[in-house]
């Protein structure tokens, strides 16, 4: 009998553990695929700055794909990529400040000003350049406010 | 044996005074230095901008404003304790509405209150005596039309001995010099950046390496430096660390975009917003600047 209960009480630790893994990634799976993430919206930002600052010529359909995909990855959910021990403090790589955990409200706020930016985006992108160009400050400044709170330098 | 001590105590006591007489604050610019400028107001937002005023003495939850509350508030952690932005709004009781145009320019430039008392360079005064005495008379006028916030300053938290603020005046002797650091033949464009940069953009303050002493190494000059206000690094912009064009550095220093589209970060997203005040042609300055800069390949010893 107290076999058998050790046996299922490893059996419980087990299934516990792979449900804990299913719900929060593991610090490092995490960063890299936040590094992933941010990677597919600066691609888009790469499609659309270059028109906004005249280095490329205005493509409405390109420029439409770019702020549709952009508005695609900020209704993403990515509430699971944040696990306890993936901050810059802790995981060597990392530049994710402690803030981001500390005052998740704000966090909140601004990644729904990023949503905001690209929904934006999305309604100006196709009309034309100066359309563009307007909404691009927009973007930009909601990519920025992110990154002054809650980015570590270099 | 006892003219040896006598003798020693003479040297000490000569040091002493020696180092008093040093550190003694230089006297406070004379309104006469003043005479015949007349203040443009305009400009002066624009100084006030590439200056930075706002990034250190806003309240630290404020918005980004042009023209802001400079109620101070905001903490500075260092190797010599904590400093405290003090209010410096134009209100004559909390702030220094009260100071005349000389007070607050000697202060701005040369560390030195009014009632001759040095100030901690954790405030640029090293980097801001470099800049033209038109501009700070056009930068005061404008600063005159900022609101007035009455909230008391909060005292440093700075331990012994780095609480005598007399020992400043030794410190000022050592790392507080009126040249450039990039010298020779500057076209009118490296020279006016040259003037952004070391002057009133103060950017070797957070760029560049420091001694034991917090003096700035000017044999490091923009090389990158550890972040002063917490983990990480202020990178390298020296040819050797940074290789954008001049017209991307411009760019950057106008919408915040790096070339790969990321965007400015941390302090420098701050900073951005003060640059993005600027003209192009004063943009474009500041880039032809960190290009004659010497290169210094990163990582730089701190």
């Amino acid at each position: 009998m107290n076999r058998m209960t050790k046996i299922l009480s490893v059996s419980l630790v087990a299934i516990a553990g792979f449900a804990a893994a299913q719900t929060a990634m593991e610090p490092m799976a995490a960063h890299e695929a936040r590094i992933a993430f941010m990677k597919q919206m600066g691609a888009q930002m790469a499609i659309l700055g270059p028109m906004a600052q005249g280095g490329v010529p205005y493509d409405a359909v390109a420029a439409q794909a770019a702020a549709d995909k952009l508005v695609e990855l900020s209704a993403t959910d990515i509430g699971n990529m944040w696990p306890a021990g993936s901050d810059s403090v802790t995981l060597a790589g990392s530049r994710a400040l402690p803030a981001i955990w500390t005052d998740s409200a704000g966090v909140m706020t601004k990644w729904t000003a990023m949503g905001a930016g690209a929904t934006a985006m999305q309604a100006a992108a196709g009309v034309d350049l100066v359309s563009l160009q307007t909404a691009m400050g927009g973007l930009g400044g909601a990519c920025g406010s992110c990154h002054e709170s809650y980015r570590k330098p270099e | 044996m006892g003219k040896l001590r006598n003798g020693l105590a003479l040297l000490v006591a000569l040091g002493a005074g020696g180092s008093w007489v040093l550190s003694a604050p230089a006297a406070p610019l004379p309104d006469s230095a003043l005479a015949g400028l007349t203040p443009d107001v305009t400009h002066g937002a624009t100084v006030f901008a590439i200056a930075g005023c706002a990034s250190c003495h806003a309240a630290p939850d404020a918005a980004y404003s042009l023209t802001p509350v400079l109620s101070g508030g905001e903490k500075f952690v260092s190797d010599f304790g904590t400093f405290i932005a003090p209010n410096i709004s134009p209100d004559p009781i909390q702030g220094i509405g009260g100071w005349s145009d000389a007070q607050i320019i000697s202060a701005a430039q040369h560390g030195v209150t009014p009632d001759g008392s040095h100030l901690y360079p954790a405030f640029p005064y090293a980097s801001y005596n470099k800049a033209s005495l038109q501009d700070m008379v056009d930068l005061v006028a404008f600063w005159r039309s900022l609101p007035a916030s009455d909230s008391p300053s909060q005292p440093h938290q700075v331990g012994f001995p780095f609480s005598i603020r007399r020992a400043v005046g030794m410190w000022k002797l050592l790392f507080d010099p009126s040249d450039f650091v990039v010298q020779g033949d500057l076209t009118p464009d490296q020279t006016r950046g040259r003037y952004l940069v070391e002057a009133l953009g103060h950017c070797a303050e957070c760029h560049t390496p420091r001694n034991v002493l917090g003096g700035l190494s000017r044999d490091a000059w923009l090389a990158g430096a550890p972040n002063p206000s917490g983990d990480g690094r202020i990178p390298n912009i020296t040819p050797g660390g940074l290789t954008w064009t001049e017209a991307q550095i411009a760019e950057y220093l106008k919408s915040g975009f790096t070339p790969e589209f990321d965007t400015a970060g941390g302090a420098m997203a701050e900073v951005v917003k003060n640059t993005g005040q600027l003209s192009d042609a004063d943009r474009a300055a500041i880039a032809a600047y960190l290009k004659i800069v010497p290169a210094i390949v990163s990582p730089a010893t701190p």
